[in-house]
């Protein structure tokens, strides 16, 4: 019961956070390079942009979502466990979003780093 | 640029794994949260470990932004996963849980599918549809300069 309670928090919290981060990528995208909004015109106008770009507001949401299942997922199990089983099934998920929504170029290689980390999580529940 | 790659690698990783470590360590002061008390979350606001940890999290989520700006989301997420290696090592130093010999195992693999995706391109190619991309949103930004005079 409790490890059924702790995965589906977990569950929750790869959802919310693989959305989030597709979201974040494709609106730090449509801003621009953000050292070189920095260098030029100082770290407030790269807060002004990123604050105006709705995709991030939403992808924020997302992520604030994710937190919450986090805060609650680390109080049920160990943080070894809990924050690379998380962080690492959100990773397979994000590229998997990656690939079909934001169409970047997920090629053999990023493929093959995907297996590693899923066998990887699998031994961390071990 | 390469220089710039490796900072940011290790900014992102090292914030995530000794965020998650601090939240761990202030929620263990916070104890059990039950749903039919869930309110009791928002506690979590006033403990100094939780606060700590919630400043390194900020840290890791500017770095990732930045990174995010410039190059492509499969390429920056395993960053992250080196933090694995660090909240690994931190929960046993300075949370005293046990780290079986199988999630050591499982670190190890992690690191090296990391390893292999940071070697690879930052970002996927495209030069049409990127000044496509940029002419659509300053085509947006226009707009909304309209929108709002």
């Amino acid at each position: 019961m409790n490890s059924l309670k702790l995965w589906t928090a977990i569950g929750m919290l790869v959802l919310a956070s693989s959305a989030g981060d597709v979201m974040l990528s494709a609106a730090m995208k449509r801003i621009g390079d953000l050292d070189a909004i920095r260098i030029n015109k100082g770290l407030l106008t790269v807060i002004g942009h990123v604050v105006r770009e709705k995709l991030f507001l939403l992808g924020l949401c997302c992520l604030i979502f994710s937190f919450f299942c986090l805060l609650t997922a680390l109080s049920w199990g160990d943080a070894s466990l809990v924050a690379p089983a998380s962080a690492s099934l959100t990773y397979i998920c994000s590229a998997i979003l990656a690939k079909f929504l934001l169409h970047e170029n997920v090629d053999r290689r990023r493929w093959l780093s995907a297996a590693l980390v899923c066998v990887g999580v699998l031994l961390l529940v071990k | 640029m390469k220089f710039k790659k490796i900072f940011i690698y290790l900014a992102i990783a090292c914030c995530n794994g000794a965020g998650d470590v601090l939240l761990k360590r202030g929620m263990q002061n916070l104890g059990e949260i039950h749903l039919s008390r869930w309110t009791h979350i928002f506690n979590a606001f006033i403990d100094p470990w939780i606060i700590l940890g919630i400043l390194f999290l900020a840290g890791f989520f500017y770095s990732y932004l930045t990174a995010l700006s410039w190059a492509d989301l499969t390429y920056v997420l395993p960053a992250t996963a080196f933090g694995y290696v660090i909240t690994a090592f931190l929960s046993r130093v300075f949370l005293h849980e046990t780290v079986s010999p199988w999630r050591w195992a499982g670190v190890l693999l992690i690191t090296c599918g990391v390893g292999l995706v940071a070697r690879g391109p930052s970002l996927t190619e495209r030069p049409t549809k990127d000044t496509a991309l940029g002419k659509d949103s300053a085509i947006s930004r226009a707009k909304e300069q309209h929108e709002l005079a």
